[in-house]
């Protein structure tokens, strides 16, 4: 299939999936709904901010995405479905995206949602003054003319997005993305009201001012401690909306969060690491782990500066092998999470998980084979005696991973381990200037693709703590870029990172939560999480 | 009088001044930087967040223009962590949390605190000068963080009774919690400080000659020992009083209250410039200031004192 091909077939299953699906909360038939529709969750911290222009974590775009509708939302599997924009289709050469809006969609306000709305969102996203720390997104979704105006090189209204009219949106972007759709799913492509913007400033965000197009409006924010949203009559879409109110608690202590959930405060809050197994036993119903799309590792320093020992490629290797991580998974995390050989998360979409070959080993044998690995290279147990440093930001559960691999490593290999702590931006100071020998690295997916993973140990990426500069690697993934099937590229590109181990992967993530099991129609199947309040009900148990 | 209060205002000033400096330099001492994340941000929008802060500033610049803006539009900046808010947004709204519940749990540390240490005092070395010696001990050692996770198990798990956190607007049932939780340490320290103090109190002259003339107990206690036995006890106030009203980490991060407290060390942590500033000028005036009420209300208990 060549490209051109792909995106006219998602086009048109997009466009015949359209029209006649609408997605919202839908009980199942023998369920009765609960007299009390809210949902109460637990966020660690104050959100950085929820204006879609500005939002840089997880948590405040779960609640952009109750205030606010992009052009496409997500179904409960992650799927892409209809938001403001009932229709989408790109052009032959895929450099041009058209969304057609449904004229009933409204500001909570009463206006209706244009076009321009989405314009004068794109433009604020990328535009210099707003300096938003995601403005990198509209780069990433290759909208034209997205570097020079982040660059400040051009205005705004330079930006490849424009308003055909009130109810269509064109987008020019640089070259194909099959997966543009997904990438509109995004917070940062969100319509925001400029009238609101510019009458309120930096308030806009506050209680009483905002206005959204979503299916709730802000009705309460306390800083520090907690944000109500409320059910918005104007959403065009609310006669199908059940849960009335969305509360965030906002508790910083994972334990006392749990706590009171136990108390009966809150319909869900995550799992404190290694209460998993506990929990599960005794709430079957209510504790989930499911998939989440980031791996943990140790970047490997690869500088001139660092030991002797590790520029040895066979040090490094060995290194890697003699890590048991289904000793790390099932015992001292025990939370659903899965032995990592390779840097891509196995869930994430149209991965298929290269067979290296330390993943197809048993434990014993790639203990022999790191032993036989450490004593051509001289070290460890007959050979030079080795101490290697493991660095990783002060964290109860960092420290429990770290114990473990250097006794693993002291028992199969016979060389030492110290640990060092620092607090997190230290620790970030510290892992940029290659100023550690193996550090602790966790890499969460921008987007559901393969190489929002395998990007970073290209030699012109920021996040390379590592420093591996290969040319072989930066072409194979310059090459995946325009492929036609690039996962075949990307699995050399994790072999190429087996073989020369710029980092020893370890385990991927899971996410462990507990959840009121009333609370039906949350996004568990969805790999990125992205839930929406509108989508889920509570059903009154007896 | 007043020139003295005049003249302790008067340097207030450069201290707070020498204050911010002091901070600004340890701020920027420490490594990385509020933008800073496990994903790098590109270089060209690193740029437009810093010379949004004015962080591309010469730092001597970056200092001129905190001060100017605090003294000309009592303008405390954005937090650059929290970019929906204020500084100023952030304090009022997190001030008032702190100091209600910093004020009830004040009110019965003193209040306690000082009824133990004086019962403990005139019934020296009987059982209930053991029991409040040992209760007293027993709470100072318990700290907060141990105290809090107990009080939530109990009333709020096992008993039901209390929410175990939030805030919502100041009930009364989210005040409880946080107030026995702070004022136990702060109660057991006044409580030691007012028996040792009293117990000197009681063996001085003139309350022996007070004895000698027949004075009822109580009088004795209430007119003539209580007041000399606080000095001590008002020198540790001032700044307990201060510590209380700014709220404490624990008891903001364990109870959610969404107080100031847990600015402290959260600011300082996400290297968010300008809270850092916010509470660090916060703490230093209301030191200074109640510093300065400790020193007025000395001079009005003993007489020896003059300002």
């Amino acid at each position: 299939m060549t490209v051109r091909t792909l995106i006219g077939a998602t086009s048109l299953l997009a466009m015949v999936a359209t029209g006649t699906l609408v997605h919202a909360a839908t009980p199942q038939p023998g369920e009765t709904l609960s007299d009390n529709q809210t949902f109460t969750y637990r966020v660690l911290d104050e959100f950085p901010s929820i204006d879609p222009g500005l939002i840089e974590d997880v948590e405040g775009s779960h609640v952009a995405r109750q205030l606010f509708e992009g052009l496409l939302s997500q179904d409960a599997q992650g799927n892409v479905v209809p938001g403001v924009a009932t229709e989408w289709t790109a052009s032959e050469d895929g450099t041009t995206w058209t969304f057609k809006l449904r004229p009933e969609a409204k500001w909570s306000n009463g206006d209706p949602v244009t076009a321009n709305d989405f314009v004068y969102a794109w433009r604020r996203a990328a535009d210099p003054a707003l300096a938003s720390p995601y403005a990198w997104y509209i780069e990433l979704m290759k909208v034209a003319n997205a570097g020079p105006v982040i660059a400040g090189e051009m205005p705004s209204d330079q930006l490849g997005v424009r308003a055909v009219d009130d109810h269509t949106l064109e987008v020019r972007i640089d070259s194909p993305i099959p997966y543009f759709p997904q990438m509109v799913t995004h917070t940062t492509t969100f319509p925001v009201p400029q009238k609101v913007i510019e009458e309120f400033g930096n308030q806009w965000t506050q209680p009483g001012n905002m206005v959204g197009n979503g299916a709730y409006v802000l009705s309460e924010r306390v800083p520090q401690e907690r944000i109500v949203m409320t059910k918005n009559p104007n959403y065009w879409d609310a006669q199908n909306v059940i849960i009335d109110t969305v509360t965030a608690l906002i508790i910083n202590d994972e334990q006392q969060a749990l706590t009171r959930y136990l108390a009966g405060e809150m319909d869900q809050t995550d799992i404190p690491i290694g209460q998993y197994p506990r929990l599960k036993e005794e709430y079957p119903t209510e504790a989930i782990a499911v998939p989440n799309l980031c791996t943990y590792f140790y970047h490997v320093n690869m500088t001139d500066a660092a030991p002797e020992a590790l520029k040895d490629q066979r040090v490094r290797e060995a290194l890697s092998l003699a890590i048991d991580r289904d000793i790390l998974v099932n015992n001292v995390l025990a939370g659903g999470q899965t032995a990592a050989y390779t840097l891509t998360h196995e869930a994430t979409a149209g991965w298929e998980v290269p067979e290296v070959p330390a993943a197809a080993m048993t434990q014993e044998e790639r203990n022999a084979r790191a032993q036989e690995l450490m004593a051509e290279a001289g070290y460890g147990t007959d050979g030079e005696p080795l101490t290697l440093e493991i660095l990783y930001n002060t964290d109860q559960a960092h420290q429990q991973v770290a114990v473990a691999v250097s006794q693993m490593w002291k028992q199969t290999l016979g060389i030492d381990t110290t640990l060092a702590n620092q607090e997190w931006q230290t620790f970030l100071d510290a892992r940029k200037q290659a100023d550690y020998q193996l550090a602790r690295a966790g890499w969460c997916a921008d987007y559901n693709e393969a190489s929002s993973f395998l990007d970073v140990f290209t030699s012109n990426s920021d996040s390379n703590d590592s420093k591996y500069f290969s040319d072989e690697y930066d072409a194979l993934m310059e090459q995946s870029r325009t492929a036609e099937d690039p996962l075949p590229i990307y699995q050399e590109a994790e072999e190429m990172l087996a073989r020369d181990v710029p980092l020893l992967p370890i385990y991927f993530y899971s996410s462990d939560f507990i959840m009121d099991d009333s609370i039906k129609g949350y996004a568990v199947e969805n790999a990125q999480e992205n839930w929406y309040a509108k989508d889920m009900y509570r059903v009154a148990q007896e | 009088m007043l020139s003295f209060i005049l003249r302790r205002l008067l340097v207030a000033v450069p201290t707070i001044l020498i204050l911010i400096v002091i901070s600004f330099i340890l701020m920027f001492a420490a490594p990385g930087g509020p933008f800073n994340s496990e994903k790098p941000l590109p270089a060209a929008v690193m740029a437009n967040i810093e010379s949004r802060y004015g962080l591309d500033q010469p730092y001597v610049v970056q200092i001129f223009n905190y001060v100017w803006n605090i003294v000309a539009h009592f303008d405390f900046g954005p937090s650059f962590k929290y970019r929906d808010q204020t500084v100023t947004g952030l304090i009022a709204q997190g001030f008032p949390v702190t100091l209600t519940y910093g004020f009830w749990a004040f009110l019965v540390a003193v209040v306690v605190g000082v009824a133990l240490g004086v019962l403990a005092a005139i019934r020296h070395n009987t059982w209930l000068d053991y029991l409040a010696t040992g209760s007293a001990i027993g709470a100072s050692v318990l700290p907060n963080f141990v105290l809090a996770p107990i009080l939530v198990l109990v009333f709020t798990l096992w008993l039901g009774w209390l929410p175990g956190g939030g805030w919502n607007g100041g009930q009364w049932q989210y005040v409880v919690l946080p107030v026995i939780a702070l004022a136990t340490t702060y109660l057991a320290a006044i409580a030691r400080i007012t028996r040792s103090s009293m117990l000197e109190v009681m063996n001085s002259n003139f309350i022996r000659t007070a004895r000698a003339k027949g004075l009822p107990m109580s009088r004795i206690i209430l007119r003539h020992a209580l007041k000399p036995a606080m000095l001590p006890v008002l020198s540790y106030l001032g700044p307990a009083f201060v510590a209380m009203i700014t709220g404490s980490v624990v008891i903001d991060v364990f109870f959610s209250t969404g107080g100031i407290g847990q600015y402290f060390v959260n600011s300082a942590l996400n290297r968010d410039y300008s809270v850092i500033m916010g509470v660090t000028i916060l703490v230093g005036v209301l030191t200074i200031l109640f510093n300065l009420v400790v020193d007025i209300l000395y001079a009005w208990i003993d007489p020896k004192i003059r300002l």
